[in-house]
């Protein structure tokens, strides 16, 4: 069981800083996942803790030992690549067995891994196969029994979902999330897709432009964002975001306006009449109600029946579309207006920094979470 | 290297009567067949005389004008001429034909005799008799120079050359180009740029530094001397190298991350993707080497260390070249380099395209 841990650590080509300063404790056993959009720094981030880039600054621990000076070979880790990077003049066998064979491990001993590993990914059947004689799928399985055989103090994957299509990217996570239960070992995961975050972390590390924007299990990021950020990349589809300035309610409470719409708020700590805020609220979380109890009508552009469920595209006056999301099959005519009311228990609120000011709104009035 | 490969079935005459579509002959067709008539003809033409001469006799070498086949003209024993005499058909003014042989040629008359009565010399017009041939192999033109040359000798070391150099040249080129393509490192293209710079250096001008390299280490004379000073080839580098630069860096950093040394990533993954440009080098290290004549010509001077090339220079006199020994030992010493080039032409695939990867 390996504990990695980041302190500091900082990634710069030349002048240019890719990675300012990232702290992070991996813990034993932990599934982590790293996900941001393109450019964000995530796989840069996965190769320095293998050990395939070097670090400008801060350090590398494993197991509390700094590595920043020990080599990619020495480290004991293992990474499945996103092109899967078989070797190519290898039949799966040899594939797997590379890595024991570079620490002279007796044969008897590479041969019961191998075929241990291969029974457990189910390629025992292709072992004399060379890759290109595989499918996407067989390719992804030997990189990962490739991993598994090596026994490594923990597990690194760079996207390797990326290349399979839909059904089958949703199969081998399943596997993954299994096989994670199963080992039990320490795994880092960096994927842009954060439906596979979601289900796979115990933790996800949002990251973005080179910085950790927020830490912590799926759920806590689901549910308390600490950024327009954070709130915006994870949950599909997005969390809507709106523009608004606050402004003192007769009753002391605020109310909202974001373009031509009006939305009355308890008050909040935090926020005074005048603040320029953003609000985000998820598309599941709004309800549709008659007009009198609504806080914004919009017409629907576009809807998606999707049978069990309906996602329906409309655009407020002076506000962006937003996203609706109802259970069961909704059926509404393009051009029709709907009436919404948002779940003050589930609206977000972000400062004008982006950072949040409330998670949620309590019945009483209160910032609650 | 090629565990699936889907060849199309065509037969060698279906391939030779192709056409553009449809079966009928379209003009691009008749081009393109002219084309390629004219081509085979001018890079195996000579191919196709040599190996032919190679059969001929010394005198029908010499013959004008010259024929393809190996043909030589009969000649007989004549009662009272120490040599055979070249056998003509002679056509008399009354018509009359007659195999006669002849004496000496003076100007455009020949004088001949009957092989059957030789006191008798008749005059002919050069213009009214023609040479009675037959087909003749010269085999003499292989077997004499095997027996009386130290052609195995030479063959030998010709064989010894080539291999260690060809040997060592893909060893280091191979190493060298490793460190180019794979490491990245503060004036790596500068150092590629040096290395290709030195293409731009005639041999002529690294002659005598060589020579005296070579001299002062004590080589001369012996087959190192021929091996070890065109062993780094800044070509060779430079093609291994670019074959590498396209390997994907994945693989080497997977090979990292599976505990493999440099030596091993080199030994091990490096250089099996490398084989297309590999068996490409080895075949340009092959020809290089066997059909090298001016650096051994200087370094080896005592017949028991020639290589195959050399020693056929030695039929090459100050005053008559034996060319019927030259052009058949010239196709003997082909016959390797062919050998070479069909053997490892097929490794010359495209072959990171059937890779693992994606």
């Amino acid at each position: 069981m390996t504990e990695i841990q980041l302190n500091q650590v900082k990634k710069a080509y030349g002048d240019v800083e890719v990675i300012h300063g990232i702290d992070l404790h991996v813990h034993s056993g932990q599934f982590v996942v790293f996900v941001g959009p393109s450019g964000c720094g995530k796989s840069t981030l996965l190769r320095i803790i293998a050990g395939l880039e070097q670090v400008t600054g801060g350090e590398v621990m494993i197991d509390g030992d700094v590595v920043n000076a020990v080599p990619a070979s020495e480290r004991g880790l293992a990474m499945v690549f996103q092109s899967y990077a078989l070797y190519p003049h290898m039949t799966v066998y040899k594939n797997m067995a590379f890595g024991l064979e570079n620490s002279n491990m007796p044969r008897a001993e590479i041969e019961n891994r191998v075929q241990e590993a291969a029974k457990l990914l189910q390629i025992d059947p292709y072992l004399q196969r060379r890759p290109k004689a595989l499918s996407g799928g067989q390719r992804q399985r030997v990189a990962i029994g490739r991993a598994i055989v090596r026994d490594p103090k923990a597990f690194l994957f760079d996207e390797p979902l990326s290349n399979l299509d839909a059904e089958l990217r949703v199969a081998m996570r399943k596997e993954l999330a299994a096989l994670h239960a199963k080992l039990g070992g320490t795994m880092i995961y960096v994927t842009h897709d954060q439906v596979e975050a979601m289900t796979l972390a115990n933790t996800i590390v949002v990251l973005n432009a080179g910085r950790v924007e927020q830490a912590g299990s799926p759920l806590e990021l689901y549910n308390t964002p600490r950024n327009t950020f954070v709130a915006g990349f994870i949950g599909s589809p997005r969390m809507n975001l709106m523009e608004a300035v606050a402004e003192a309610d007769d009753d002391g409470g605020i109310v909202l306006h974001a373009g031509s719409q009006r939305i009355a708020l308890p008050a909040i700590d935090g926020v005074k009449a005048g603040d320029s805020v953003t609000f985000g609220i998820r598309p599941e979380h709004m309800d549709i109600v008659d007009e009198g109890e609504a806080d914004i009508s919009a017409p629907v552009d576009l809807t998606e029946q999707l049978g069990g469920e309906t996602y329906l595209f409309c655009t407020p006056e002076g506000l962006p579309q937003i996203t609706v999301h109802q259970l069961g099959q909704f059926p509404v005519g393009r051009g029709e207006m709907v009436h919404l009311r948002f779940r003050r228990e589930v609206l977000h609120l972000f400062g004008a920094d982006g950072q949040v000011i409330a998670n949620g709104l309590g019945a009483d009035g209160g910032a609650a979470g | 290297m090629t565990d699936v490969v889907t060849r199309p079935t065509r037969t060698l005459g279906a391939l030779l009567t192709a056409t553009r579509g449809n079966g009928r002959l379209h003009w691009t067709d008749v081009f393109t067949y002219i084309y390629l008539v004219l081509g085979v003809a001018l890079m195996f033409g000579p191919v196709v005389w040599l190996v032919l001469s190679s059969f001929k006799t010394q005198a029908g070498l010499q013959e004008f004008p010259p024929t393809l086949l190996p043909l030589g003209q009969i000649s007989v024993e004549v009662e009272g001429y120490d040599e055979p005499l070249p056998l003509f058909e002679v056509t008399f003014e009354d018509g009359t034909v007659k195999q006669m042989a002849q004496v000496r040629r003076v100007g455009i008359m020949a004088q001949m005799v009957d092989p059957d009565n030789p006191e008798e010399r008749i005059q002919v017009s050069i213009n009214d008799r023609e040479p009675i041939r037959e087909m003749s192999i010269a085999w003499e033109n292989y077997t004499k120079p095997l027996e009386t040359f130290n052609f195995l000798t030479y063959l030998n070391n010709s064989v010894i050359v080539t291999a260690a150099a060809t040997l060592i040249t893909l060893l280091i080129n191979s190493m060298a180009a490793y460190g180019l393509a794979i490491y990245e490192f503060r004036g790596r293209n500068a150092v590629m740029l040096f290395v290709i710079g030195t293409l731009m250096i005639p041999i002529t001008i690294i002659l005598v530094p060589t020579y005296l390299v070579v001299t002062q280490l004590g080589m001369v004379n012996t087959l190192w001397a021929v091996i070890i000073p065109g062993c780094a080839t800044p070509t060779g580098v430079f093609l291994l190298r670019q074959y590498m630069l396209t390997i994907p860096r994945d693989l080497i950093e997977a090979a990292r991350m599976d505990k493999a040394s440099e030596w091993q990533i080199y030994w091990r993954i490096v250089l099996p993707l490398s084989l297309p440009a590999i068996a490409v080098l080895a075949i340009f290290s092959v020809m290089w080497r066997w059909n090298d004549f001016l650096w051994p010509l200087i370094v080896l001077n005592r017949s028991e260390v020639y290589t195959l090339q050399i020693g056929l220079n030695a039929f090459q006199g100050e005053l008559n070249v034996q060319w019927h020994f030259v052009l058949a030992m010239t196709v003997v010493a082909l016959i390797p380099v062919t050998v070479v080039f069909a053997f490892l032409q097929r490794f010359i695939t495209t072959g990171i395209a059937s890779s693992g990867m994606k």
